[in-house]
């Protein structure tokens, strides 16, 4: 039954001594006092003739996520239940040692402790977002109340772990019995509430609204005795229904005298009056349609994330009820954390059946939901899924990183049914670690790039692609596409159509669905030239801009990139740099802080090392294999925990040497006349450094790392910008697109053929081919059709001849 | 057969007479569990429980205990259910505790709120019958039943559609099997006649089910589908995972009036109801006289499901390997022979179809399988060879499915499961597979045209199947990956558009003029006994256990070292992969354990051979990379 809203003693707690047979309770004020739990709360919460602005006078709202209100009596605590009248009466003889029917709750301590947590808990380490700007030495929740009375929003969110470590007794009540537990805190937190700002308006009263219970975690392990308890459970959106308007009061007016009445709906069902009490006729009472109370419900499915299930499994659904301003909250694909009321009701039954199917359907009321993503639209915070690591753990992790070897012992981890490659394999370490994230926002150079860029390169079959997919393997948000089966749609984002409600959503792509992870990119020589220019903003900039129907927004993308590019002729020719080898954009490869080149060693002691290790691959047993190895899942948290709880910054020694390596690294080219290092590589240089020092756990970044970064930068440039023809390391082949030397050869045969040209005299127009021939009869370099076009077009870039189809005029 | 067999015919009987002993002691649950684990271990016990898989249904007593040899296609949510319920005896008015294990319905008048009432949780399977399963084991296994099948009364032949030679064929059938010890068990042809009678029996309702799909992985598949309750050991249970499940059959027509049953009215008020779509009502609670429902009592994971080989790992079967061993590779030689004919007399591609035959992942390195070995047979005389050739594999193992790629299927066909959100279900595709299933891809059929994104997605799949032996389903939001153990044989014209581990130009050596009837003659030259050995063979090799002494390892490294050395351009590390894989299977194949110097001799030996193929092929052809 309900009470008129307005009425505020009578709705607040959830206790009701009233048994189904009883009257509804509308105009009998003393029967109503006795069941209030304000009978014994603290007198201040008075509430007659309170004006607009105390408790009383601000409307409460229902909480249809607490359920209907039950049949919940309050009784002594070693009494049977007793009827609802002798409830009445042990009340008002025992006082303090009541409890409500079915549970150890006693309304009046109850309340009083949450009181107490309120004004007194505080948490001088929290880290979470929504105590942002919150002062962490106060009372936490004073401050959020304060708040309240500011913005106007009546919803106090309350962190269960927060009760626990204050009041574990309490913390166990409000899992166990939520529903007559968390009416007792609002009434608190109302009381409280108005006490402290008795001038503030606001459109209801306040609903406390618990999150975090650390009871469940994962929807797979709910289980029978979980039902009516408050849980936690993690998962991801994959259906919202409609809104569905649910029946909360049914009003009734009798057709006859006018008289209504308002029947509060139990369990979907309403029990229609059959007689008016005030004209006593029969069945003359019709339900009112538009007088009748409703509330919001949506019907949520929520799916389990597929980070916590067990392999080979599908992955199990809930439903879930959202209510009132909970509904459409979220959307399908969103991943949230939902805390609410484990619900299990029985088939409803059909009179004309004897026999019921013996199932429950299952639901859960939500209280509270929260996003684990949210932040990826907005605000630039690091992992907001925060993993969760036993004090156990953290030791082996502690323990592991204080090795001195332990760069090494990862590395070789990592992978290790690949052979060797160790260079390679350890640039993939410091990028699954990556660098700092810097925020120059102010400055308004916008944020640094933290992530870490690798493409490997060299003859198929070197088990690129089985790095990729390790790695993808490896971390919790990767992506692996292909390069050849991938658009630039499928890659950033599409504008769709939902099929149900007709509106514009934004699906996101692998680059947006990898943010804070890595990207792998197979074939990625194989990607058509408009779906790799997306990358440029992606890869430097870490967003992604995006305007397409109606849409433009800016995503973030803070992704690392690692590709995989096979060489253009199939096989590796040692004879061309690397541009020429794998046909790629310089401007695309300058963005990468490492490009690997994975080659056949062609010696002797090498195959040796490859023959034994892959014999052993096919014939040890699994023991031995996780003896020598790290195991999988201990890599998987190391790197989890560097990456949430390490921040290394530069110490003085290490920007030294950062400073000297880039001089050194320009002064090599300078005295060729050549630019052998840009500010591009100066900043890979720190980021790798930073990830190697978040690999040693260690918060400042030493000489040490910054040697480590140098010599990987060495080798990965050794690999793959040395000019051919030279030599020589020349960075220029990467960032321009072609050696020094090749340019000035370039140079050089244009010159050579505007000279012949010269010394022919006036001749204004000359055959192509003719002139082909003579050049190469005067040159005593061998000079290529690819050559003498480059230098034709040289030539009328300076606007000294034209080529029209097979003749060469002068100008 | 004795009366003793009522724990066939009542189950329910048995479990709740325990559920009364037990005064609520929930030992009883163990005890249950135990007992029947007891009976079925008893000698050839197992065989007098009639098989869903053979049985047509409405021959099958409700509430009897049936087996079901199946796949996991689908695992739906857990459900809550009433463990123990309180209800009023009819005659004395006594309260009574009841047992809500193992069933679907509870009887009239339950106390919903009494205090003795015990939640417990259990979860569906969605089953179907082993995709793919050869026709040679399907009826091998009917044979080996010794079920004694007693139509239920109420079964009363539809006339309608059938022609009176049928009918009669039909009413006499169960006579015959209600007389006691007529010989019915070894009597193979009674019981082919019987075995034929469901698959008519079954067209019947697939023909109707446009609109209730029972969601076979392969197209054209037939038997019937299985909701199975399962109680205990949740997790050991995997997706695609081979089962012979033993339980209590329910086909309570109630379960499907409840489902059926919709009045506008209570929706309203109560749209706890209203949440379920109607698609996922149908795919949740299909009728039960389509889709019957099996209480498990008891599930045996089936390591492989070759009716000719002891199905469990006791001592028979340790004795059945070590006699089979003697015979090994005699039967080697001839199955070599046989294959050789087939493949138009070149023996080196048979023996590589061979090894293909027995490979098997055994296991996994990070990402890497170990053990698979893709063949690809390119140069496949056109015109119906290649489906004949399918039919010999058919013919050899349990489990296989030929699939032709030619444009309209590649680019219609679903091969990878996809979750459907409104039905709450796993669609499943053709490569939703058992482990070892023999996956025949015929490229042969291929022809120019454009394939659409869908066809795209599936060669891709394909790829991801060959290389990683894993399958991608697709949850819409996410891809999850599955591990998968399928042997995949490519056959083209050229080389395959698919990768592989191994490819082997056909060089026939005989032409015969007429292909069909060759390939028919060689197959009829064959006795029953003699497939029947092969068939064992083929199965056994795979299960074999095999290791690398120190001492062959260090050969194996020298030899490699001595190949690089002479041209590094032509082994790498790959070569060495395949090599190693091709030493392990032919070690398997002569019955040996262990690797010897000959066996990798050998083995060096055929790889060269095949390769020297292939450069042929390459400098013939000049122009294929």
């Amino acid at each position: 039954m309900r009470q008129p809203i307005g009425r505020s003693e009578n709705w607040q707690c959830g206790v009701r001594t009233t048994t189904p047979s009883m009257p509804p309770l509308t105009s009998t004020g003393l029967e109503v006092d006795m069941s209030s739990p304000l009978m014994y709360g603290t007198p201040s919460s008075r509430v007659e003739g309170t004006p607009r602005s105390g408790v009383g006078g601000t409307p409460a709202r229902q909480r249809p996520d607490l359920g209907s209100i039950r049949k919940a009596p309050q009784v002594d605590l070693h009494s049977e239940p007793p009827s609802a009248d002798g409830a009445v009466a042990s009340e008002q003889a025992l006082g303090q040692k009541l409890v409500i029917w079915g549970t150890d709750v006693n309304v009046g301590t109850c309340k009083e402790k949450f009181q107490r947590f309120l004004q007194r808990f505080i948490d001088p380490a929290s880290n979470e977002d929504e105590n942002a700007g919150l002062d962490l030495n106060e009372p936490l929740y004073m401050q959020k109340l304060e708040e309240i009375s500011v913005v106007g929003e009546p919803v106090l969110n309350v962190n269960c772990s927060h009760v626990q470590s204050f009041d574990a007794d309490l913390y166990r009540q409000l899992i166990s019995y939520p529903q007559e537990v968390i009416p007792t805190f609002d009434m608190a937190v109302n009381e409280l509430f108005f006490e402290r700002f008795p001038d503030s308006i606001l459109e209801h009263q306040i609903q406390v609204r618990p999150y975090n219970a650390l009871k469940t975690r994962n929807m797979r392990s709910l289980n029978p005795e979980d039902i009516d308890q408050m849980i936690t459970i993690s998962g991801m959106v994959i259906r919202t229904s409609q809104l569905i308007p649910e029946m909360q009061e049914a009003f009734f007016q009798c057709q006859v005298c006018a008289f209504f009445t308002r029947v509060e709906v139990d369990r979907g069902r309403i029990a229609e009056p059959a007689v008016c009490r005030n004209c006593n006729t029969i069945h003359s009472l019709a339900l009112i349609h538009n007088r009748s109370a409703f509330s919001d419900k949506q019907m949520i499915k929520v799916q389990e994330s597929p980070d916590d299930m067990p392999a080979g499994q599908t992955p199990h659904t809930t439903i879930v009820y959202a209510h009132n301003d909970l509904v459409d909250k979220v959307q399908p694909g969103d991943r949230i954390n939902i805390t609410g009321i484990y619900r299990a009701v029985p088939m409803r039954e059909n009179p004309r059946q004897s026999n019921v199917k013996s199932v429950y359907k299952t639901h859960i009321d939500v209280i509270h939901f929260r996003k684990t993503d949210e932040k990826r639209l907005h605000g630039l915070d690091e992992d907001s899924d925060q993993k969760l690591f036993t004090e156990e753990r953290v030791q082996i992790l502690k323990e592991l990183a204080s090795k001195p070897d332990v760069y090494d012992r990862l590395s070789s981890a990592l992978a290790p049914s690949i052979y060797e490659h160790e260079d390679i394999k350890k640039g993939i370490l410091l990028q699954l670690f990556g660098g700092t994230r810097k925020d120059f926002s102010q400055t308004g150079r916008g944020n640094f790039r933290a992530e870490v860029n690798i493409l490997l390169c060299g003859d198929p079959g070197t088990s690129k692609s089985q790095l990729l997919q390790y790695v993808f393997n490896l971390v919790p948000r990767g992506q692996y596409t292909s390069g050849k089966g991938s658009s630039a749609v499928g890659l950033t984002a599409y504008v769709m159509k939902d099929p149900e409600t007709k509106q514009l959503v934004l699906q996101t792509g692998a680059l947006v669905l990898s943010d804070n992870g890595i990207c792998c990119i197979d074939e990625f020589d194989k990607m058509s030239d408009s779906t790799r220019s997306v990358l440029h903003e992606v890869m430097e900039q870490q967003t992604l801009s995006i305007a397409k129907a109606g849409i433009i927004c800016q995503l973030n993308a803070r992704t690392s990139v690692l590709a995989a590019a096979n060489p253009v002729e199939s096989q590796w020719n040692p004879k061309k740099t690397t541009i020429e080898n794998i046909q790629l954009p310089h401007t695309l490869l300058s963005r990468f802080d490492l490009i690997f080149l994975m080659l056949d060693p062609q010696d002797e002691a090498y195959d040796r090392r490859l023959a034994h290790h892959l014999v052993a691959l096919y014939y040890q047993s699994e023991e031995q294999i996780e003896e020598e190895f790290l195991d999988m899942a201990v890599l998987k948290d190391y790197i989890a925990y560097a990456r949430t709880y390490i921040n290394p910054r530069l110490n003085e020694e290490a920007s030294q040497a950062l400073i000297e390596a880039y001089v050194d690294m320009r002064k090599i080219g300078s005295g060729r006349g050549m630019v052998s290092a840009y500010p591009r590589q100066l900043e890979s240089l720190i980021r790798l450094a930073e990830a190697h020092a978040k690999v040693r756990f260690s918060d400042k970044v030493e000489t040490i790392d910054v040697e480590e970064a140098k010599r990987l930068h060495r080798e990965a440039l050794k690999q793959s910008a040395t000019d051919p023809r030279t030599g020589f390391v020349d960075i220029s082949i990467l960032t321009t697109g072609m050696s020094a030397t090749a340019r000035k050869r370039k140079e050089e045969v244009a010159r050579a053929l505007k000279k012949m040209i010269q010394s022919k005299g006036k001749t204004p127009a000359m055959k192509y081919q003719q002139l082909f021939d003579d050049l190469r009869g005067q040159s005593e370099a061998a000079i290529t059709k690819d050559m003498f076009e480059e230098a034709l077009r040289a030539l009328a870039d300076e606007d000294y001849l034209t080529v029209t189809g097979k003749t060469v005029r002068l100008l | 057969m004795p009366s003793s067999h009522d724990w066939i015919n009542k189950p329910l009987g048995v479990v709740e007479a325990m559920f009364a002993q037990s005064n609520s002691n929930p030992e009883w649950e163990a005890k249950v569990l135990e007992y029947f684990k007891g009976q079925l271990k008893e000698k050839e016990s197992h065989s007098w429980v009639p098989s869903l898989n053979d049985v047509p249904l409405h021959y099958l007593k409700p509430n009897s205990l049936v087996k079901f040899r199946c796949l996991v296609q689908d695992m739906f949510d857990p459900e809550f259910y009433m463990g123990v319920y309180e209800t009023v005896d009819p005659s004395t008015k006594a309260n009574v505790l009841r047992c809500g294990k193992y069933k679907d319905v509870t009887e009239c008048g339950v106390d919903l709120n009494s205090r003795n009432t015990v939640t417990a949780e259990r979860q569906t399977f969605y089953c179907v019958p082993i995709p793919g399963e050869s026709p040679w084991a399907k009826e091998s296994y009917g044979c080996s039943s010794q079920a004694r099948v007693v139509p239920s009364t109420s079964y009363v032949p539809s006339r309608q559609k059938r022609s009176y030679e049928e009918d009669d064929d039909m009413d006499t059938q169960p006579q015959k099997q209600r007389e006691p010890h007529t010989e019915p068990h070894g009597n193979g042809d009674s019981k082919r006649q019987e075995t034929e009678a469901p698959s008519s029996q079954t067209t019947a309702p697939s023909d109707c089910s446009s609109h209730l799909d029972l969601n076979f992985p392969l197209p054209g598949e037939r038997g019937p589908a299985c909701l199975v309750k399962v109680y205990e050991g949740l997790d050991s249970f995997k997706l695609n995972d081979t089962l012979e499940i033993y339980g209590i059959l329910s086909v309570n027509p109630v379960l499907t009036v409840l489902g059926e049953e919709k009045d506008p009215s209570l929706l309203l008020l109560n749209p706890t109801e209203s949440m379920e779509t109607p698609e996922e009502q149908r795919a949740h609670d299909p009728p039960a006289s389509l889709v019957p429902r099996l209480h498990m009592l008891y599930a045996r994971p089936l390591q492989h499901n070759n009716p000719l080989l002891p199905s469990a790992p006791t001592e028979d079967q340790s004795a059945f390997v070590s006699s089979f061993l003697v015979e090994m590779a005699s039967v080697r030689a001839e199955l070599l022979a046989y294959l050789t004919h087939v493949l138009l007399g070149d023996g080196l591609a048979a023996e590589y179809l061979l090894l293909h035959l027995i490979s098997n992942v055994y296991t996994r390195r990070d990402v890497l399988p170990l053990g698979k070995f893709t063949l690809n047979l390119s140069g496949c005389p056109l015109n119906s060879y290649t489906e004949r050739l399918y039919q010999i594999v058919q013919q050899l193992v349990p489990c296989s499915y030929r699939l032709s790629m030619s444009l309209h299927t590649m680019n219609s066909m679903r091969l990878v499961p996809k979750k459907d959100y409104v039905a709450n279900r796993l669609v499943s595709g053709a490569l939703q597979l058992a482990r070892n299933t023999s996956l025949f891809l015929d490229e042969t059929q291929l022809e120019q045209g454009q394939l659409d994104s869908s066809g795209v997605r599936n060669i891709t799949a394909l790829g991801n199947l060959i290389s990683w032996q894993k399958v991608d389903y697709d949850f819409s939001y996410h891809q999850m990956e599955f591990p998968c153990n399928i042997n995949v044989l490519v056959t083209s014209e050229g080389r395959s558009l698919l990768p592989s581990d191994c490819q082997v130009p056909l060089q026939p050596q005989v032409t015969p003029p007429n292909m069909e009837e060759y390939l028919t003659t060689i197959h009829m030259a064959q006795f029953t006994s003699q497939i029947n050995k092969f068939r064992v063979y083929l199965s056994l090799a795979r299960t074999l256990d095999y290791s690398i002494s120190d001492e062959v390892t260090k050969a194996v490294e020298d030899d490699f070292v001595d190949m690089r050395k002479d041209d590094p351009q032509s082994v790498t590390a790959e070569d060495l992969h395949r090599m190693l894989v091709v030493a392990r299977l032919l070690s398997l194949s002569l019955g040996q354990t262990t690797l010897s110097r000959d066996g990798w001799m050998r083995a060096k030996h055929i790889d060269m051979l095949r390769r020297s193929r292939t450069e042929q092929q390459k400098s013939l052809n000049g122009n294929e990379p």
